[in-house]
């Protein structure tokens, strides 16, 4: 008999999970057991499509490659004080939400892909996972050292990891993947490989790496360029995981279609601080949020869910609300930062007259009619010097613990509250989507870290506003309030004039 | 128009992160430091996870190992991604020159019967024990304590992986590309007495819940005794072969004298932190060495014909190495 020459297929399969076995001396089930309390049943993983082809050898070539390219760059951004050619010094509060709010957030990603690549029973979604972890410890470990730059010279970004675990809006990213990290491999799968990294992703790298081109910084935009590639083989890993469990087993679905709309909507939730960053603080505009939620959700995720359709999946639950929505977000987030201004880590400022314009223009249906006049009220009383700060803390939703501020679906005068009952207790949110997340998992939800009831219980460094601050190492005076008048701008306009003064 | 931007002030106001600051002062830092102190989140955690209540995702009592600081055990090579798969990559280049000139030669196909058995028999299962620590290391990865330590972990889990492919292309250049030398090194894994101990340590290893413990258990004593003994001491087995596979290994051995490089001065740092540590990572590491002895005297004795003399002589080797570490087994 002779064997015939392996293809690549079944060569790259002899590489993987050809490496696999069955124990024998320790039960199946000892050696994965979080496979299984999820309910999601899978008949056969052998029928796993690797959704890529990469040995080591080649994930080593390729990632070494792009890694010396990008910290070349790197080098020379800081080098050549790169910073300077920014679009305005108010650029710089998009870099400091990324820091604090993302990076953390990848590492997280990094270590969940860990979780998953050890304890999937099938192998060859094991091998997928350590690849995305290691790819994700690379996106966190880039990020901070493109932002270590900034941190010699901007406020706001040197105790990234400090603020990440303690201040008030970024429980909102932190919560979120502690979610994902506490769910089981499936639920993390669907959660973080599918609606993160597939259905919404576009929805944040698109705006962070776009708002960089466009406003002169170019070391992020390198290390998104560079992350690109990394990003594809996440989506078709994410895209791979939903077909496979929804092909294995009928009973599969309902679990998926539940862990699909809460991903969605807390997604969507999560989101919103990228809406507010692309329609107020950038200072060259890309697009509005509104226009790309109509591409990267409508359209994209519309073909995406039709095609999903076959698996009898069904477009998320209140995907029409979160739609609607993108009408009011982002203004109702910057109205959120712009009272709160003195309890943040990013500086805050009311739109111009071009800027409320291009507002007007972009949401001709709700900027105008319910947004602009507070804008115009709010920047009437800072000039003559009643600057409008709100020192009541307000009341969070407990499922994405973003102040209670958004409104109801239909009536965007009216604030929105849920509550729900459970061990006699009431919980607020601020949304039928967090209601019913609450309600799905009351026992899980229930614990939440809310900053708000942390600070009302003492456990945030005393009663104070400057006692919190304090315990968020925010360093008052420098980190938060308005731009005008922070030392970043300070900075920024004596770079400026002295370029001008040496140019002439 | 000449612009001099040297005349403005740029002037840096802090040299780095707070946090890294408050460990060795305000100046410049570098990217391992950056990449890595204090990188993982510490407190206020939301929930429970689900499938291990007891414990929050990121807790230091996942190991009965005690450290007042989990950023103490750093990685000497300073790696963080991309030196990581820069040094690998540069690795790789030597495999690929090696494989070439193996090839070209006809080296494998020229070797004597009972070496090519041998290889079969002892080095092509191997492919599975890197997959097996390959899962060890993804576990600390996920399950440990602090970056500093975690994060390696998932380098070292690419490495098995990596390591188990080179193992893999040797067996496809043994067996014209067929992958017939695979399936049949896979039942040698499965059912022949030779490996059988060999394959129980490592899966009771899976099942261990001491992340740290799981430490110990892989990079000193899997690491030590059975690859050692594997990929040192056993040129006897491979006959006229041996020079060759020395060739098409030589990345196995450079990897394990980096690797340990790290990997015991984690050990090291840990023992050296309290009387406790001490006492529990020497029982762990005489626990598992003993237990890898064990393992792998059948291995060595079909191998090499030795009764299971270079098991013990790996044996020795990590004993000795513990010692250095300041264990007393
Ligand atoms: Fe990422
Ligand atoms: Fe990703
Ligand atoms: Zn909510």
């Amino acid at each position: 008999m002779t064997a015939k020459k392996l293809g690549l297929k079944q060569r790259y399969a002899h590489m993987t999970r050809g490496l696999d076995w069955e124990t024998t001396y320790q039960p199946m089930d000892k050696v994965f057991p979080y496979d299984t309390f999820e309910g999601i049943k899978i008949r056969d993983w052998s029928q796993w499509e690797d959704p890529f082809r990469l040995t080591m050898d080649a994930y080593w070539k390729f990632q070494a490659e792009k890694e010396r390219k990008l910290y070349a760059v790197l080098d020379a951004f800081a080098q050549n004080n790169g910073q300077t050619n920014l679009s305005d010094g108010r650029y710089v509060n998009v870099v400091k939400l990324f820091l604090t709010g993302i990076s953390p957030e990848e590492y997280q990603a990094h270590r969940g892909f860990a979780f998953a690549g050890r304890h999937l029973r099938g192998v060859g979604p094991r091998v997928a996972a350590q690849m995305q972890s290691l790819d994700e410890l690379r996106h966190v470990q880039t990020q901070i050292h493109t932002i270590s730059h900034y941190n010699k010279y901007f406020d706001g970004i040197g105790e990234f990891p400090h603020m990440h675990d303690r201040v008030w809006y970024l429980s909102v990213p932190k919560s979120f993947f502690d979610d994902a990290r506490t769910a089981g491999p499936f639920e993390y799968m669907i959660a973080i490989g599918f609606a993160f990294e597939y259905l919404l992703t576009n929805l944040l790298f698109v705006p962070f790496m776009s708002g960089a081109a466009y406003n002169g910084d170019m070391s992020t935009v390198t290390f998104g360029f560079s992350a690109q590639s990394d990003e594809s083989r996440h989506m078709t890993l994410g895209i791979e995981v939903i077909k496979f469990l929804l092909e294995q087993h009928p009973d599969n679905l309902p679990i998926v279609q539940k862990w699909v709309d809460k991903w969605f909507w807390r997604g969507h939730r999560m989101l919103g601080l990228v809406a507010m960053m692309m329609d107020y603080m950038l200072p060259k505009k890309v697009m509005s949020w509104k226009e790309a939620w109509d591409i990267y959700f409508t359209e994209a995720g519309g073909s995406l869910f039709q095609d999903l359709a076959r698996y009898g999946l069904k477009v998320p639950k209140y995907a029409d609300v979160a739609t609607a929505e993108a009408e009011h977000i982002s203004h109702q987030n910057w109205a959120v930062f712009y009272q709160y201004t003195h309890a943040a880590a990013f500086h805050t400022w009311m739109p111009d007259k071009e800027h409320l314009d291009w507002l007007s223009e972009k949401y001709p249906n709700t900027f105008d009619k319910y947004y602009r006049p507070r804008w115009e009220m709010w920047a009437q009383m800072e000039k003559d010097g009643k600057r409008f700060y709100n020192m009541a803390l307000p009341q969070l939703c407990n499922t994405c613990q973003i102040p209670m501020a958004y409104t109801e679906p239909g009536d965007p005068t009216t604030i929105a509250f849920r509550e729900s009952r459970f061990n006699g207790d009431t919980y607020h949110f601020c949304s039928d989507g967090c209601k019913d997340i609450f309600d799905g998992e009351p026992e899980k939800f229930a614990q939440s870290w809310l900053p708000v009831h942390q600070i009302f219980q003492g456990a945030c460094g005393g009663p104070t506003v400057p006692d919190v601050l304090n315990w968020y190492r925010l360093n008052n005076g420098a980190d938060n309030l308005d731009y005008v008048g922070s030392p970043d701008e300070k900075l920024w306009n004596q770079w400026m004039a002295g370029a001008v003064k040496a140019a002439g | 128009m000449t612009v001099q931007i040297k005349t403005l002030d740029y002037e840096p106001k802090r040299h780095t992160f707070g946090h890294i600051a408050r460990r060795f002062g305000d100046k410049p830092a570098s990217r391992y430091q950056e990449a890595t102190l204090d990188v993982q989140a510490t407190a206020n955690f939301h929930y429970k996870p689900l499938y291990e209540p007891e414990f929050w995702q990121y807790d230091q009592n996942k190991t009965a190992v005690k450290m007042a600081d989990w950023y103490k055990p750093l990685d000497p090579r300073q790696y963080y991604y991309a030196t990581y798969n820069i040094a690998r990559a540069n690795m790789n280049q030597a495999v690929e020159r090696s494989f070439a000139f193996v090839e070209e030669r006809g080296l494998l196909d020229k070797l004597a019967a009972a070496a090519r058995a041998n290889l079969q028999r002892g080095l092509l299962p191997l492919r599975h024990l890197h997959w097996g620590a390959n899962m060890n290391m993804t576990e600390i990865c996920q399950r440990g304590y602090g970056t500093a330590v975690t994060a390696p972990c998932i380098f070292s889990s690419g490495d098995h992986l990596g390591m188990a492919q080179i193992v893999s292309r040797i067996g496809l250049a043994l067996d014209g590309q067929t992958g017939a030398s695979l399936d049949a090194a896979k039942a040698v894994w499965m059912t022949d007495p030779a490996w059988q101990g060999v394959r129980k340590l490592i899966e009771d290893t899976f099942v261990e819940r001491d992340w740290f413990q799981l430490y110990v258990a892989q990079t000193l004593a899997v690491n030590g005794v059975i690859f050692d003994l594997a990929y040192k001491l056993s040129d006897a087995a491979w006959a006229d072969g041996a020079t060759t596979v020395a060739m098409l290994t030589e990345f196995m051995s450079d990897w394990r004298a980096e690797e340990s490089r790290w990997s015991d001065s984690v050990i090291k740092t840990v023992a050296a932190e309290s009387p406790d540590n001490k006492a529990l990572t020497s029982r762990w590491a005489k626990h598992w060495i003993d237990r890898a002895v064990e393992a792998a005297k059948p291995l060595s004795a079909a191998l090499l014909g030795d009764n299971g003399a270079a098991a013990e002589a790996a044996g020795e080797a990590t004993r000795a190495r513990a010692a250095t570490l300041g264990l007393t087994l």
